[in-house]
């Protein structure tokens, strides 16, 4: 399958199978949507003569062969029969998403869970529970040495010793079951002090801060239980944290809804505030609510990823350039196919266990009881819903079949799947119109700033897309997260 | 080539016979909690 689109004055191919980027002028750009529509190369010729040289046409024409022969252009899809293989393989926990508080000091409006109400059922995880969590993932991860475990909420902070209490808990059993925690922990910030912060800089792989841009709609958003906006109190906190994690391992996170249909001007306001990691996602609610996104909203979102994409390669090109988490493909060193194939891993190697102890297949299932899998003390108790949730893939769903983006998302979340068609093994379609415009925008940027300096070379084989003047052979690896390489001190999306 | 640019990416057909070792990041437990972004994670071998 061959995927051909325009953007910011870019042709862009993208051979889906393979996973090869292309960036082509306007007669291969026209060559090749021709033999996309399955053309000849007379009837190409023909159709081209009066807007282009036939000795030009025939030579792109050429250049098209050579790559197909290289397996870059309309190559096969081989992995099929590679995925009923890999879903056989015998179940692994991984990664837990800690309820660790059923609580929260904000009354988000667009919470999923009850604006921090928990429809009457607030509760906080207890140390026992936490540890049994913990016994389990160490138990139940096989060979798999990182194991990832979240603390999320509610907000964790609100049960702050318990989180440090399973942090040395964790830390206690690496060495004996040849295990290495990663912890992540999502705040609000409202709790967020000095000592947190510590705590967090030594153990925690990865902290997300939630905001949502802009102060007005943030504090529309997400405000206190009094009506009062929270930007004021968390932001100054939150750009503290960020510097002292030297802009990296971090992201501000936020979630834009009907009412910021502009949100491209709330990424550019946590940019302007100096975070350069940055994720915001659209809100994912039932039709009923009035901030839900809208089918009529998609071409407004689509039009405000364009600006952003736009925004930032300009930004990066300033030399002030930040991560937009959604725009952030790793072409070179990205996930290998089976991880493209088989998603999430929500509901086998990845549960979320609520302040009780149940088992659920991801936090946005959190509450919905039918979907319960087990819990801390009995283990898997619904192994058919393990089963059923193991076998969702990309081949799996329809509508994935003839999608350039299948790699990418990999079928999409099976918890919108459920929230709008009642199945996890469907999509929603409004999340994969906008996932498919990020993934067109952050290729497009991947070609913008590989053509940033007029004098790009590409090579097709390699490991990197050779910056002409600037390669040096030099060792680009420290980029990997985020800021300018250490190694050619230019900014990481562009080495 | 004169009419065509690649950039350079991870030849998926090869990480069919190098890939699947499950170690890597699981796309939930990052900044991403509602859009199963799965191409922009970083496969472990690579960092």
């Amino acid at each position: 399958m061959v995927y051909l689109y325009k953007n910011n004055g870019y042709n862009m191919c993208l051979d889906v199978n393979s996973g090869s980027v292309h960036v082509l002028d306007d007669i291969s750009y026209d060559v090749l949507s021709l033999m996309n529509g399955g053309k000849k190369d007379e009837e190409i010729t023909e159709a081209l003569k009066e807007k282009y040289d036939a000795a030009e046409v025939s030579e792109t024409i050429g250049e098209i062969r050579a790559l197909k022969a290289e397996g870059a252009l309309f190559s096969e899809d081989p992995y099929r029969p590679y995925i009923d293989h890999y879903s056989a393989r015998p179940t692994v926990v991984k990664a837990l998403c800690l309820q660790i508080a059923h609580d929260c000091n904000l009354a988000c409006r667009y919470c999923f869970a009850d604006e921090g109400e928990y429809h009457g059922k607030r509760g906080l995880m207890s140390y026992e529970v936490g540890k049994k969590a913990l016994d389990f993932v160490i138990k139940n991860s096989g060979s798999r040495r990182n194991l990832e475990v979240d603390f999320f909420g509610g907000e964790p902070t609100m049960n702050w010793q318990v989180v440090k209490d399973l942090v040395a808990y964790g830390r206690s059993q690496e060495k004996e079951h040849n295990k290495r925690f990663r912890f992540t922990l999502t705040t609000n910030g409202v709790l967020l002090n000095d000592e947190i912060m510590d705590f967090c800089d030594k153990e925690m792989e990865l902290v997300v801060m939630s905001v949502d841009g802009r102060k007005e709609v943030h504090d529309h958003m997400r405000p206190f239980r009094n009506g009062k906006g929270s930007f004021g109190l968390v932001i100054p906190k939150f750009q503290k944290w960020a510097e002292r994690r030297h802009q990296d391992r971090y992201y501000v996170r936020g979630t834009y809804t009907h009412y910021n249909l502009d949100f491209a001007k709330d990424v550019l306001a946590m940019a302007d505030l100096g975070f350069k990691q940055i994720s915001i996602e659209p809100v994912v609610a039932p039709p009923t609510e009035d901030y839900a996104i809208r089918e009529e909203d998609v071409p407004v979102l689509c039009e405000q990823y364009d600006i952003l994409a736009k925004e930032v390669i300009k930004r990066a090109k300033e030399g002030r350039g930040f991560n937009f988490y959604h725009f952030m493909i790793d072409l070179s060193g990205g996930p290998c196919v089976y991880k493209r194939l088989s998603g999430c891993g929500a509901g086998g190697e990845y549960l979320a266990v609520s302040p009780w102890g149940d088992f659920y297949p991801c936090h946005q299932f959190d509450g919905n009881e039918e979907f319960i899998i087990g819990n801390v003390d009995e283990g898997v108790t619904r192994p058919d819903l393990v089963e059923a949730f193991k076998k969702i893939n990309v081949y799996s769903r329809e509508e994935c079949t003839n999608c350039f983006a299948r790699f990418y998302c990999s079928g999409g979340c099976a918890a919108n799947s459920w929230n709008f068609t009642h199945s996890i093994n469907s999509t929603y379609r409004i999340g994969c119109e906008l996932q498919r415009k990020r993934i067109e925008c952050a290729l497009m940027i991947k070609a913008a700033l590989a053509d940033s300096d007029g004098d790009t070379r590409m090579k097709i084989d390699g490991d990197r897309a050779i910056n002409g003047e600037k390669d040096k052979g030099v060792d680009h690896s420290s980029y990997a997260s985020a800021g300018d390489c250490e190694a050619c001190e230019i900014p990481a999306e562009r080495c | 080539m004169k009419h065509i640019k690649t950039l350079s990416t991870r030849n998926l057909q090869q990480s069919v016979k190098e890939g699947g070792c499950g170690e890597c990041q699981t796309s939930c437990q990052s900044a991403c909690k509602t859009s199963c972004t799965v191409g922009n994670q970083t496969c472990e071998h690579a960092k």
